[in-house]
């Protein structure tokens, strides 16, 4: 086959989405960010709902994905998300709000703002990037960081008895009522990133729905703060961060599975 | 129709946001300051005008909701007192960097740290240096009657928007607390128009995307928007000042004093006259911007300056540097939530005609 005939409009099997702008991505080679903020776009571009969505930019890795998808965004203080999409979801309730957090910013100083809109039960999308690190900042401990894993304020790892448990916050929300779905997905594997991208969709047309708050957590990887290669990092993932992290849904249609 | 009603200062606030046409107040529990919060789940004004009233789960929480609405064009308000304010600050920067309007009402009380429920003036530095983090100035109100709470909801929501600046009204628990008849404005209506230049209500086909944000990471583009913030600011300060004179026209000595002091200090003015005192009253409705030019041009004719205030000596600054040395600026109040009496005004007034 010629390369005219590859490139021909009819040939094509994949098309970036619209609503990713062509800024370069300042995430690191081999982040799993850029594949959660394409999928998210995705969703929202095939829902149909860009015209009336606003997302909520949070401080972290992801503080500048204004910068990368095409939409209306609101840049948050740090861990206050959740109340700043409360405010437009609260006056603007026929339109889409979600918030883009990492782990940081959703389960260590906005605690509060996480669990309150929970409980309030506000009808937005959480969409919950966790990689056990502070990765902005170069790799601090963060809530989430595994017992025993290293990191800048862990240098010998991080220790249960003094620095606290990992916290497993997605099933600590899911036991609140106003939370209407829960799941835990990856984006480091193509079969992941269909099952990732199907569970924000379902968060999303439960938004739609009026459903409540719907939360998705993605387990991802950051290579240069656990400082591995991509690949390595993938691989300490699967075998370190999913038997802590289970991954799959928790709750579905306001039910808790496995309860 | 206007209407006439007695009201609690703190009543009076929630009910002007109502009339003003305020789309939203996120708020959160503390005296002195509960009332209006309590007023307006109590009034229901989803069902008067469809404005959402929310308890927050904390003042963090409810400055971030206001940011958020705000961004999005609505006009909404959120209230406390001293340490809930203090709580707030990082979300006012936020605001402030990112040129949102929103109003803010701060009943205070005294301090430091959790302090006393009583009333206080201690928070001028933090309300009119800024408060939080960076070079950003609010426009600060200072209301001080029961008609004032009201009528500076309504100019305080106009000047946020005119200047896409967040506005705080600095009252006291005087103020807040005190029931004086208040004439109510007509109702507004809502707003129906959001900026598509800048609000965010959903990217449409005929802009491209809105981003509200107080964040560059290129320093040179981040001291630009700092150049344009501080234009803004001069402009407030050229356009916005706002003073009641008492007595000043043949005055020798001035009392500056703003809120629950001036009142007192209104009261002082006329113990002095009566005792051949040609005292006078300059009250700042304004407090950024301060009537800096009107008290240079008043040293050029009087013999001095007493700043009355509850507080261990705050605004008396800005006098000072607004008189520039031209004859004596001194400072009188109680503080710690302790009010001060008319009399105790006029006898820091005598000893300093008598020691100057």
């Amino acid at each position: 086959m010629d390369i005219k005939d590859i490139i021909k409009p009819e040939n094509k099997v994949y098309s970036k989405t619209s609503l990713m702008t062509d800024n370069a991505l300042s995430y690191c080679p081999g982040c799993g960010h850029g594949t959660a903020h394409r999928i998210v776009m995705e969703v929202i571009e095939e829902m149909g709902i860009a015209h009336d969505t606003i997302g909520v930019a949070p401080v972290g890795c992801s503080v500048l994905a204004y910068d990368f998808m095409d939409i209306d965004m609101t840049q948050a203080a740090h861990g206050r998300a959740p109340a700043v999409a409360t405010g437009i979801k609260r006056l603007w309730p026929d339109k889409f709000v979600f918030t883009y957090q990492g782990d940081g910013d959703l389960a260590a100083i906005g605690t509060a703002e996480t669990i309150h809109a929970c409980n309030r039960g506000e009808n937005i999308v959480i969409i919950f990037v966790n990689n056990g690190i502070y990765g902005m900042t170069g790799g601090q401990m963060a809530p989430t960081t595994l017992g025993g894993m290293k990191s800048s304020t862990s240098p010998f790892g991080r220790d249960i008895g003094t620095m606290g448990n990992p916290i497993k916050m997605t099933e600590l929300v899911a036991n609140l009522p106003g939370v209407y779905f829960a799941s835990r997905q990856a984006v480091h594997k193509p079969s992941n990133v269909r099952k990732a991208k199907k569970a924000i969709r379902q968060a999303f047309e439960n938004q739609k729905e009026k459903k409540g708050l719907s939360i998705v957590e993605i387990v991802s990887n950051c290579n240069s703060g656990w400082k591995m290669a991509p690949v390595q990092s993938n691989i300490w993932m699967e075998e370190n961060m999913f038997p802590y992290y289970p991954l799959g849904d928790i709750k579905v249609d306001d039910v808790i599975l496995g309860k | 129709m206007s209407e006439l009603k007695l009201m609690k200062g703190n009543e009076a606030v929630a009910e002007a946001a109502i009339r003003a046409g305020a789309d939203a107040y996120f708020g959160y529990p503390i005296t002195p300051q509960s009332e209006v919060l309590e007023y307006l789940m109590s009034e229901q004004p989803e069902k008067r005008t469809g404005m959402i009233v929310l308890q927050a789960e904390s003042e963090v929480a409810a400055i971030n909701m206001v940011y958020g609405a705000a961004g999005t064009g609505k006009r909404v308000m959120t209230s406390s007192s001293s340490p809930g304010i203090s709580l707030k600050q990082e979300g006012i920067s936020y605001i402030a960097g990112a040129e949102l309007p929103c109003l803010i009402v701060n009943v205070v009380r005294g301090g430091p740290g959790l302090g006393t429920i009583q009333p206080s003036q201690a928070d001028y530095f933090q309300s009119t240096k800024g408060g939080g983090h960076g070079d950003y100035r609010l426009i600060v109100l200072a209301p001080a009657s029961v008609q004032e709470m009201s009528d500076f909801v309504k100019l305080g929501f106009e000047l946020a928007f005119k200047y896409r600046n967040p506005v705080l009204m600095l009252s006291d628990g005087v103020i807040g607390q005190m029931m004086e008849k208040v004439e109510l404005f007509d109702q507004q209506p809502r707003l129906d128009y959001f900026d598509p230049a800048w609000t965010t209500t959903g990217k449409t086909d005929d802009r491209g995307r809105n981003i509200i944000t107080s964040l560059d990471l290129d320093p040179y583009l981040m001291e630009k928007h700092n150049q344009m913030l501080q234009a803004k600011y001069r402009k407030i300060e050229e356009l916005e000042v706002r003073v009641e004179e008492i007595m000043i026209e043949d005055a020798e000595y001035i009392f500056v004093a703003y809120g629950s002091s001036a009142r007192i200090s209104q009261k002082a003015v006329e113990l002095a006259r009566a005792k051949g005192i040609k005292a006078g009253l300059l009250r700042p409705k304004t407090l950024f911007p301060f009537p800096k030019r009107i008290i240079s041009e008043l040293a050029d004719r009087v013999k001095g300056f007493l700043s009355v205030e509850m507080s261990a000596g705050q605004m008396v600054e800005d006098v000072r540097l607004a008189v520039n040395g031209k004859v004596w600026v001194e400072h009188f109040g109680r503080y710690g939530g302790v009010v001060h009496s008319p009399n105790e005004v006029l006898d820091a007034l005598e000893n300093l005609i008598e020691k100057k």
